[in-house]
């Protein structure tokens, strides 16, 4: 739809706006009057009179995207068997075009955060720890590069798809990773991207992998951090956890599985994050499939949480022995995983000196309050 | 909508071809501007056969090679007409440079109207 409608009022920047407009006005009257018998048409005939009116009223956009927001035509949380609608198509069109290889990966992001998920300029701009006036500009230029150099808003052809989609993956996949530790809003944009896709693109594995391991791994957001403190997995409240939505990873899960019995990166990520929803946790399973992810990526990040898994099974001395051929740079989270494991071999000096490496690094006030509080404990 | 796919091959990517290896590349890049769409498309003769004019402070300086220092010199051009930027990639992709370690950077043209270009 959006096509048609950046046809009739040849602009994206407002035919995108007009569509969310359109888009919140169906999902408000729909379930009262019905579908119409033409959708599309429908929903162009809707975006194309608000646009108009919207001309005449010379109002700002800005305040409309918060209608999408609030009224989305997203299907609830609750279930996963989503139905069929024509206009999670033309989302899955938007989706494609936000997600277009010829765009920077940063302004991927943003723009799929912007016209799907109806999040303001200033909103991403934040999110991403940027200025306002950089956000927008960035923006503003790939909607001028999608205008100006044509990108189609189509669903690639087969022989493309593989590249494209694992493209619109990677940037739901970073959306949800943005959320970490605090930011719960894009980890519920993240969540809803993932189910579009698993609703449109159904026979995809890694879609699916992706929408279970975002799932399972959100379940613990209640858990992750309690008044501001960010809470590791060992120390979290249980019955902080969402059983529900990890019934509905589980499942998601299971439907990958089904698909394509040998995982890719999402499933296999699914698969460990499933493993770490239970009580008890399988750690040599965890570092088992770890591996086979480390052989899949080759990424020293899979490495590093290998080692943790292999401490956790017990053996934080050969964990150590992994870490310590690792070539990281200045990632955050190797110096305080090493630091953990150094405290468990009881190797208290080099530990402490490993917390102050991680404690400079550490971006977030909740993660240098962590750090803090494993100091204190070391000096008992 | 025109598109501009401007080659950079690797330098040397040709050196040392045979002569039917040669002559096969060329077919290649023939059967590429045989496309209906490709509406334009040159061969340049290498960057050392290029003279680079520059504005001076009194008279326009003439200096021997190509404008840009750089290894790469843009070695031809395909302008074709297609739908969308899709279509123009999958068009791109097919030019040998890729395949032999170049690059093509594709740009949209920009639209001028008829009447300004008469």
């Amino acid at each position: 739809m959006l096509a048609s409608l950046v046809g009739l009022l040849g602009d994206i920047d407002f035919a995108e706006e007009a569509a969310q407009e359109a888009f919140a006005i169906a999902a408000e009257r729909w379930p009262r009057d019905g579908t119409p018998g033409d959708p599309v048409a429908w929903l162009v005939a809707t975006g194309r009179n608000r646009a108009i009116d919207r001309l005449r009223r010379q109002r700002t956009l800005q305040d409309k995207t918060q209608l999408l927001t609030d009224a989305q035509p997203m299907p609830t949380s609750d279930d996963l068997d989503l139905d069929d609608s024509t206009i999670s198509d033309e989302r899955l069109e938007l989706i494609f075009a936000c997600c277009h290889p010829a765009l920077a990966v940063e302004a991927q992001v943003a723009l799929t955060l912007r016209a799907l998920g109806g999040l303001t300029t200033e909103e991403i701009a934040r999110a991403f720890l940027v200025a306002d006036e950089t956000m927008k500009r960035r923006l503003s230029r790939a909607k001028a590069k999608i205008k100006v150099t044509a990108i189609p808003f189509a669903v690639p052809a087969d022989h493309q798809l593989p590249g494209r989609l694992a493209a619109v993956l990677a940037v739901v996949y970073l959306i949800f990773n943005q959320s970490y530790p605090d930011r719960g809003e894009l980890a519920d944009e993240a969540l809803a991207l993932g189910r579009l896709l698993a609703d449109q693109m159904a026979d995809e594995p890694e879609v699916w992998g992706l929408l279970a391991l975002m799932l399972l791994n959100d379940s613990r957001r209640l858990a992750r951090v309690v008044d501001g403190e960010l809470i590791p997995l060992a120390e979290q409240d249980r019955s902080r956890h969402d059983h529900a939505q990890i019934q509905q990873g589980r499942a998601a899960l299971e439907r990958a599985l089904a698909l394509r019995p040998d995982a890719g990166p999402y499933v296999l990520q699914a698969a460990i994050a499933s493993l770490q929803a239970e009580q008890d946790i399988d750690w040599d399973q965890v570092a088992l499939l770890y591996e086979r992810l480390e052989g899949m990526t080759g990424s020293p990040v899979v490495t590093l949480n290998r080692a943790v898994a292999i401490a956790e099974a017990g053996m934080p001395q050969r964990a150590l022995e992994v870490i310590d051929t690792l070539d990281l740079g200045e990632y955050r989270y190797l110096p305080s995983t090493r630091a953990e494991l150094l405290r468990r071999v009881g190797r208290s000096d080099e530990a402490r000196a490993a917390f102050e490496h991680a404690l400079r690094l550490s971006t977030t006030d909740a993660e240098r309050r962590l750090i803090s509080r494993r100091l204190a404990g070391l000096s008992r | 909508m025109k598109y501009a796919m401007l080659i950079y091959p690797k330098p040397g990517s040709h050196d040392g071809l045979g002569e039917d290896e040669a002559t096969a590349l060329t077919a290649e890049y023939m059967a590429l501007r045989a496309d209906t769409r490709c509406i334009g498309g040159a061969h340049l003769q290498p960057g050392d056969m290029a003279t680079t004019i520059r504005h001076g402070d009194d008279r326009n300086l003439i200096t021997d090679g190509p404008f840009a220092d750089a290894k790469e010199v843009l070695g031809g051009y395909f302008v074709l007409e297609a739908a969308d930027l899709d279509t123009a990639l999958e068009f791109a992709q097919r030019i040998p440079a890729v395949r032999l370690g170049g690059a093509v950077e594709i740009r949209p043209l920009v639209d001028v109207p008829m009447e300004a270009a008469h």
